[in-house]
Protein backbone atom coordinates (compact mmCIF):
# COMPACT_ATOMS: atom_id res chain seq x y z
CA UNK A 1 0.00 0.00 0.00
CA UNK A 2 2.29 2.58 0.91
CA UNK A 3 4.67 1.66 -2.23
CA UNK A 4 1.71 2.10 -4.23
CA UNK A 5 1.47 5.49 -2.36
CA UNK A 6 5.04 6.89 -2.70
CA UNK A 7 4.64 5.54 -6.77
CA UNK A 8 1.26 7.78 -7.20
CA UNK A 9 3.29 10.94 -5.54
CA UNK A 10 6.62 10.47 -7.81
CA UNK A 11 4.50 10.01 -10.71
CA UNK A 12 2.61 13.12 -9.50
CA UNK A 13 5.66 14.93 -8.77
CA UNK A 14 6.92 14.50 -12.09
CA UNK A 15 3.53 15.48 -14.12
CA UNK A 16 3.73 18.72 -12.16
CA UNK A 17 7.26 19.26 -12.67
CA UNK A 18 7.17 18.67 -16.40
CA UNK A 19 4.10 20.74 -16.65
CA UNK A 20 6.05 23.55 -14.81
CA UNK A 21 9.42 23.57 -17.09
CA UNK A 22 6.45 23.68 -20.06
CA UNK A 23 5.38 26.56 -18.89
CA UNK A 24 8.42 27.77 -18.82
CA UNK A 25 10.02 27.31 -22.00
CA UNK A 26 7.00 28.52 -23.42
CA UNK A 27 7.27 32.05 -21.71
CA UNK A 28 11.00 31.90 -22.18
CA UNK A 29 10.41 31.79 -25.83
CA UNK A 30 8.11 34.17 -27.71
CA UNK A 31 5.34 32.69 -29.37
CA UNK A 32 3.72 34.70 -32.52
CA UNK A 33 0.26 36.76 -31.62
CA UNK A 34 -1.99 35.63 -34.03
CA UNK A 35 -5.17 36.77 -34.02
CA UNK A 36 -7.90 35.23 -35.27
CA UNK A 37 -11.66 37.14 -35.95
CA UNK A 38 -13.54 33.76 -36.84
CA UNK A 39 -11.26 30.67 -35.68
CA UNK A 40 -14.41 28.09 -35.44
CA UNK A 41 -15.72 27.98 -38.62
CA UNK A 42 -12.61 27.80 -40.99
CA UNK A 43 -12.31 25.43 -43.69
CA UNK A 44 -10.27 22.59 -41.80
CA UNK A 45 -9.46 21.86 -38.53
CA UNK A 46 -6.79 24.47 -36.48
CA UNK A 47 -3.83 21.99 -36.36
CA UNK A 48 -4.48 21.43 -40.29
CA UNK A 49 -4.94 24.54 -41.78
CA UNK A 50 -1.15 25.57 -39.79
CA UNK A 51 0.62 22.68 -40.99
CA UNK A 52 -1.18 22.64 -44.78
CA UNK A 53 -2.73 26.04 -45.89
CA UNK A 54 0.25 26.57 -48.25
CA UNK A 55 -0.39 23.31 -50.04
CA UNK A 56 -4.14 24.01 -50.08
CA UNK A 57 -3.81 27.56 -51.70
CA UNK A 58 -1.63 26.30 -54.23
CA UNK A 59 -3.54 23.27 -55.46
CA UNK A 60 -6.47 25.88 -55.46
CA UNK A 61 -4.44 28.33 -57.36
CA UNK A 62 -3.29 26.03 -60.24
CA UNK A 63 -7.07 24.90 -60.37
CA UNK A 64 -8.60 28.41 -60.55
CA UNK A 65 -6.29 29.43 -62.65
CA UNK A 66 -5.48 26.74 -65.26
CA UNK A 67 -8.97 25.07 -65.50
CA UNK A 68 -11.23 27.42 -64.29
CA UNK A 69 -12.48 26.09 -61.07
CA UNK A 70 -13.69 28.68 -58.95
CA UNK A 71 -14.62 26.62 -55.27
CA UNK A 72 -14.49 29.04 -52.45
CA UNK A 73 -13.84 27.17 -50.25
CA UNK A 74 -9.51 26.68 -50.93
CA UNK A 75 -10.10 30.35 -52.37
CA UNK A 76 -7.23 32.99 -51.40
CA UNK A 77 -10.62 35.34 -51.30
CA UNK A 78 -12.24 32.98 -49.59
CA UNK A 79 -8.94 33.32 -46.46
CA UNK A 80 -9.16 36.98 -46.97
CA UNK A 81 -12.74 37.76 -46.61
CA UNK A 82 -13.11 35.98 -43.39
CA UNK A 83 -9.79 36.61 -41.58
CA UNK A 84 -9.31 40.44 -42.36
CA UNK A 85 -9.03 42.58 -39.47
CA UNK A 86 -12.01 44.22 -38.28
CA UNK A 87 -9.78 47.11 -37.82
CA UNK A 88 -7.63 47.51 -41.04
CA UNK A 89 -9.97 45.68 -43.41
CA UNK A 90 -6.59 43.42 -44.59
CA UNK A 91 -4.34 40.40 -43.63
CA UNK A 92 -1.27 42.36 -43.66
CA UNK A 93 0.16 44.74 -40.95
CA UNK A 94 1.46 44.46 -37.53
CA UNK A 95 -1.45 42.13 -36.14
CA UNK A 96 -2.51 41.39 -39.89
CA UNK A 97 -3.47 37.45 -39.97
CA UNK A 98 -1.25 36.13 -42.84
CA UNK A 99 1.37 38.59 -41.96
CA UNK A 100 2.02 38.03 -38.13
CA UNK A 101 2.96 34.42 -37.97
CA UNK A 102 4.57 34.65 -41.09
CA UNK A 103 7.14 37.71 -39.71
CA UNK A 104 7.47 35.27 -36.78
CA UNK A 105 8.67 32.23 -38.67
CA UNK A 106 10.13 34.24 -41.09
CA UNK A 107 8.75 33.15 -44.65
CA UNK A 108 7.96 35.45 -47.04
CA UNK A 109 5.25 35.20 -49.03
CA UNK A 110 4.44 36.49 -52.05
CA UNK A 111 0.64 36.29 -52.69
CA UNK A 112 0.48 39.75 -51.94
CA UNK A 113 2.56 41.82 -54.07
CA UNK A 114 -0.33 40.41 -57.08
CA UNK A 115 -3.40 39.56 -54.74
CA UNK A 116 -5.28 42.26 -52.90
CA UNK A 117 -4.92 41.96 -49.05
CA UNK A 118 -8.07 43.75 -48.21
CA UNK A 119 -11.56 41.65 -47.46
CA UNK A 120 -13.77 42.41 -49.96
CA UNK A 121 -17.05 40.75 -48.86
CA UNK A 122 -18.78 43.95 -46.16
CA UNK A 123 -18.76 42.42 -42.74
CA UNK A 124 -21.65 43.08 -40.38
CA UNK A 125 -20.40 45.34 -37.28
CA UNK A 126 -19.81 44.27 -34.02
CA UNK A 127 -22.92 45.00 -31.45
CA UNK B 1 -19.58 14.43 -76.53
CA UNK B 2 -19.45 15.54 -79.97
CA UNK B 3 -20.90 19.22 -81.65
CA UNK B 4 -23.98 17.63 -82.92
CA UNK B 5 -25.36 15.56 -80.17
CA UNK B 6 -24.41 19.02 -77.85
CA UNK B 7 -26.63 20.83 -80.38
CA UNK B 8 -29.32 18.11 -79.66
CA UNK B 9 -29.18 17.84 -76.41
CA UNK B 10 -29.65 22.20 -76.54
CA UNK B 11 -32.99 22.06 -78.93
CA UNK B 12 -33.83 19.14 -76.81
CA UNK B 13 -33.34 21.30 -73.71
CA UNK B 14 -35.28 24.34 -76.03
CA UNK B 15 -38.09 22.02 -76.67
CA UNK B 16 -39.04 21.09 -72.67
CA UNK B 17 -38.55 24.91 -72.16
CA UNK B 18 -41.24 25.70 -74.24
CA UNK B 19 -43.48 23.16 -73.01
CA UNK B 20 -42.03 23.94 -69.30
CA UNK B 21 -43.34 27.50 -68.63
CA UNK B 22 -42.43 30.81 -70.58
CA UNK B 23 -39.68 32.60 -68.63
CA UNK B 24 -38.38 29.60 -67.37
CA UNK B 25 -35.72 28.68 -69.98
CA UNK B 26 -33.63 25.32 -69.47
CA UNK B 27 -31.03 25.79 -72.20
CA UNK B 28 -29.46 28.36 -69.70
CA UNK B 29 -29.41 25.77 -66.98
CA UNK B 30 -28.23 23.16 -69.20
CA UNK B 31 -25.24 25.44 -70.60
CA UNK B 32 -24.14 27.21 -67.42
CA UNK B 33 -21.08 25.94 -66.07
CA UNK B 34 -20.81 25.53 -62.19
CA UNK B 35 -17.83 26.98 -60.31
CA UNK B 36 -16.53 23.33 -59.72
CA UNK B 37 -16.55 22.45 -63.31
CA UNK B 38 -13.69 23.00 -65.37
CA UNK B 39 -13.12 25.11 -68.61
CA UNK B 40 -13.85 22.84 -71.12
CA UNK B 41 -12.39 22.36 -75.02
CA UNK B 42 -16.30 21.96 -76.30
CA UNK B 43 -16.33 25.97 -75.92
CA UNK B 44 -14.33 28.17 -77.51
CA UNK B 45 -15.10 31.77 -76.57
CA UNK B 46 -14.56 34.87 -79.20
CA UNK B 47 -15.35 38.60 -80.28
CA UNK B 48 -16.80 39.38 -83.53
CA UNK B 49 -16.42 43.40 -83.96
CA UNK B 50 -17.97 45.19 -86.36
CA UNK B 51 -15.92 48.68 -87.08
CA UNK B 52 -18.56 50.28 -89.25
CA UNK B 53 -20.35 50.22 -85.94
CA UNK B 54 -17.43 50.67 -83.75
CA UNK B 55 -18.48 54.90 -83.07
CA UNK B 56 -15.27 57.39 -81.74
CA UNK B 57 -15.48 56.72 -78.43
CA UNK B 58 -13.42 54.65 -75.95
CA UNK B 59 -16.14 53.10 -73.41
CA UNK B 60 -14.17 49.90 -74.27
CA UNK B 61 -11.12 50.92 -72.70
CA UNK B 62 -12.43 52.63 -69.57
CA UNK B 63 -14.57 49.76 -69.01
CA UNK B 64 -11.49 47.07 -69.33
CA UNK B 65 -9.50 49.44 -67.30
CA UNK B 66 -11.97 49.68 -64.54
CA UNK B 67 -13.03 46.21 -64.76
CA UNK B 68 -9.23 44.83 -64.43
CA UNK B 69 -8.01 47.77 -62.65
CA UNK B 70 -4.92 48.63 -64.76
CA UNK B 71 -3.73 51.75 -64.52
CA UNK B 72 -0.75 53.89 -66.32
CA UNK B 73 1.38 56.63 -65.14
CA UNK B 74 1.28 58.45 -67.83
CA UNK B 75 4.14 57.00 -69.31
CA UNK B 76 2.55 55.47 -72.73
CA UNK B 77 5.94 53.61 -73.73
CA UNK B 78 5.65 51.55 -70.76
CA UNK B 79 2.10 52.11 -69.60
CA UNK B 80 0.08 48.75 -69.90
CA UNK B 81 -2.23 48.70 -72.40
CA UNK B 82 -5.09 45.69 -71.91
CA UNK B 83 -7.28 47.20 -75.24
CA UNK B 84 -6.88 50.16 -77.15
CA UNK B 85 -8.62 52.17 -80.04
CA UNK B 86 -6.34 52.08 -83.07
CA UNK B 87 -7.33 54.51 -85.87
CA UNK B 88 -7.02 53.85 -89.74
CA UNK B 89 -7.26 56.02 -92.26
CA UNK B 90 -7.02 55.52 -96.16
CA UNK B 91 -4.29 57.98 -97.15
CA UNK B 92 -5.71 58.51 -100.54
CA UNK B 93 -9.05 58.83 -99.86
CA UNK B 94 -9.15 60.10 -96.36
CA UNK B 95 -11.20 57.54 -94.75
CA UNK B 96 -11.07 57.23 -91.11
CA UNK B 97 -12.12 54.05 -89.18
CA UNK B 98 -11.37 53.18 -85.57
CA UNK B 99 -11.15 49.80 -83.81
CA UNK B 100 -10.51 48.31 -80.37
CA UNK B 101 -7.82 46.09 -80.06
CA UNK B 102 -6.65 43.98 -77.77
CA UNK B 103 -4.96 40.48 -77.53
CA UNK B 104 -6.69 38.17 -80.54
CA UNK B 105 -6.66 34.84 -78.17
CA UNK B 106 -5.55 32.46 -80.96
CA UNK B 107 -5.62 29.31 -81.49
CA UNK B 108 -2.01 28.80 -82.00
CA UNK B 109 -0.66 31.70 -80.19
CA UNK B 110 3.09 32.60 -80.68
CA UNK B 111 2.97 33.68 -76.80
CA UNK B 112 2.68 30.20 -75.51
CA UNK B 113 5.22 28.59 -77.93
CA UNK B 114 8.00 31.20 -76.75
CA UNK B 115 7.15 31.07 -73.02
CA UNK B 116 9.98 29.26 -71.21
CA UNK B 117 8.46 28.29 -67.78
CA UNK B 118 5.09 27.43 -69.10
CA UNK B 119 3.23 30.68 -67.91
CA UNK B 120 1.80 31.70 -71.06
CA UNK B 121 -0.65 28.85 -71.82
CA UNK B 122 -3.96 28.55 -73.20
CA UNK B 123 -6.90 27.44 -71.19
CA UNK B 124 -9.45 24.54 -72.79
CA UNK B 125 -11.94 27.10 -73.85
CA UNK B 126 -9.35 29.38 -75.93
CA UNK B 127 -8.75 31.65 -73.51
CA UNK B 128 -4.77 32.88 -73.31
CA UNK B 129 -3.79 33.50 -70.04
CA UNK B 130 -1.11 34.22 -68.08
CA UNK B 131 0.04 32.49 -65.16
CA UNK B 132 1.66 35.27 -63.10
CA UNK B 133 2.89 32.67 -60.43
CA UNK B 134 5.24 30.91 -62.90
CA UNK B 135 5.84 34.66 -65.33
CA UNK B 136 9.16 35.13 -64.39
CA UNK B 137 9.02 38.77 -66.65
CA UNK B 138 11.60 37.83 -69.44
CA UNK B 139 9.29 39.31 -72.34
CA UNK B 140 9.32 36.59 -74.89
CA UNK B 141 5.96 36.64 -75.21
CA UNK B 142 5.83 40.36 -75.60
CA UNK B 143 8.30 40.21 -78.54
CA UNK B 144 6.63 36.73 -80.20
CA UNK B 145 2.84 38.64 -79.91
CA UNK B 146 2.78 39.75 -83.95
CA UNK B 147 -0.12 42.29 -82.47
CA UNK B 148 1.69 44.10 -79.32
CA UNK B 149 -1.04 42.75 -77.14
CA UNK B 150 1.38 41.85 -73.92
CA UNK B 151 2.32 44.58 -71.38
CA UNK B 152 4.79 44.17 -68.62
CA UNK B 153 4.15 45.47 -65.24
CA UNK B 154 7.91 47.50 -64.42
CA UNK B 155 6.50 49.33 -61.25
CA UNK B 156 4.54 47.52 -57.94
CA UNK B 157 1.07 48.02 -57.78
CA UNK B 158 -1.32 48.65 -55.59
CA UNK B 159 -5.10 48.53 -55.10
CA UNK B 160 -5.53 45.31 -57.67
CA UNK B 161 -9.08 44.34 -58.26
CA UNK B 162 -9.46 40.84 -56.29
CA UNK B 163 -10.38 38.86 -59.13
CA UNK B 164 -7.44 40.56 -60.87
CA UNK B 165 -4.31 39.98 -59.48
CA UNK B 166 -1.59 41.76 -61.02
CA UNK B 167 2.19 42.31 -59.52
CA UNK B 168 5.79 44.06 -60.55
CA UNK B 169 7.16 42.07 -62.83
CA UNK B 170 4.94 40.20 -64.71
CA UNK B 171 3.47 40.07 -67.99
CA UNK B 172 -0.19 40.66 -68.85
CA UNK B 173 -2.51 41.23 -71.09
CA UNK B 174 -6.54 40.65 -71.68
CA UNK B 175 -8.00 38.36 -70.27
CA UNK B 176 -11.03 38.30 -72.13
CA UNK B 177 -12.53 39.09 -68.41
CA UNK B 178 -11.97 35.23 -67.44
CA UNK B 179 -13.34 35.86 -64.01
CA UNK B 180 -17.02 37.37 -65.87
CA UNK B 181 -16.85 34.72 -67.63
CA UNK B 182 -16.32 32.09 -65.42
CA UNK B 183 -19.51 33.49 -63.55
CA UNK B 184 -21.69 33.59 -67.31
CA UNK B 185 -21.12 37.10 -68.05
CA UNK B 186 -19.64 38.83 -70.73
CA UNK B 187 -16.53 40.64 -70.65
CA UNK B 188 -16.60 44.53 -69.43
CA UNK B 189 -15.84 45.73 -72.93
CA UNK B 190 -18.44 44.28 -74.31
CA UNK B 191 -21.10 45.40 -72.19
CA UNK B 192 -19.69 49.05 -72.39
CA UNK B 193 -20.13 49.08 -75.83
CA UNK B 194 -23.49 47.53 -75.73
CA UNK B 195 -24.77 50.00 -73.08
CA UNK B 196 -23.04 53.39 -73.96
CA UNK B 197 -21.13 52.79 -77.34
CA UNK B 198 -21.75 51.54 -81.10
CA UNK B 199 -23.16 48.50 -80.14
CA UNK B 200 -19.96 47.09 -82.36
CA UNK B 201 -18.98 44.17 -80.28
CA UNK B 202 -20.12 40.49 -79.32
CA UNK B 203 -19.23 38.22 -77.10
CA UNK B 204 -20.26 34.22 -77.56
CA UNK B 205 -19.07 30.55 -77.80
CA UNK B 206 -17.26 29.95 -81.37
CA UNK B 207 -18.42 26.69 -81.43
CA UNK B 208 -21.84 26.94 -80.02
CA UNK B 209 -23.98 26.76 -83.53
CA UNK B 210 -27.30 28.55 -81.80
CA UNK B 211 -25.01 31.58 -80.30
CA UNK B 212 -25.14 34.91 -82.21
CA UNK B 213 -21.20 34.99 -82.82
CA UNK B 214 -21.67 31.78 -84.54
CA UNK B 215 -24.56 32.83 -86.78
CA UNK B 216 -23.07 36.11 -88.00
CA UNK B 217 -19.23 34.22 -89.00
CA UNK B 218 -21.35 31.44 -90.60
CA UNK B 219 -23.25 34.08 -92.93
CA UNK B 220 -21.63 37.32 -92.86
CA UNK B 221 -18.32 38.42 -94.07
CA UNK B 222 -15.64 38.55 -91.24
CA UNK B 223 -11.26 38.94 -91.03
CA UNK B 224 -8.69 38.02 -88.97
CA UNK B 225 -5.99 40.21 -88.31
CA UNK B 226 -2.81 38.93 -89.56
CA UNK B 227 -4.87 35.51 -91.08
CA UNK B 228 -1.79 35.46 -93.10
CA UNK B 229 0.22 33.86 -90.04
CA UNK B 230 -3.02 30.92 -89.69
CA UNK B 231 -3.39 31.84 -85.45
CA UNK B 232 -6.66 30.92 -86.04
CA UNK B 233 -7.75 34.07 -83.74
CA UNK B 234 -10.48 33.65 -81.33
CA UNK B 235 -11.58 37.98 -81.77
CA UNK B 236 -12.82 38.81 -85.47
CA UNK B 237 -13.62 41.79 -87.17
CA UNK B 238 -15.83 42.94 -89.39
CA UNK B 239 -15.63 46.02 -92.23
CA UNK B 240 -12.13 46.50 -92.01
Amino acid sequence: MMRIAVALLTVALAVAGFAAAEEKRARRVAVPVVKIENGEACVAPTAEMRRDHMNMLLRQRDRTLRQGIRETRFSLKNCVDCHASRETGSVLGKDGFCSSCHTYAAVSMDCFECHTPLRQKQVATRP
Amino acid sequence: MNPDRRQLLVWGAAAAAAALAPGLRLVELALARSPEEAASALQRWGLLIDITKCVDCDVCVTACREENGWTGHERPETDPQWIRKVGLRDKRTGYAQTLPFMCQHCEHPPCVDVCPTGASFKRDDGIVLVDKHTCIGCRYCVMACPYGARSFIHEAVSGQKADVPRGKGTVESCTLCVHRVDRGEIPACVEACNRDGGKAMVFGDLNDASSEIHRRLKREPSSQIRADLALNTGVRYQGL
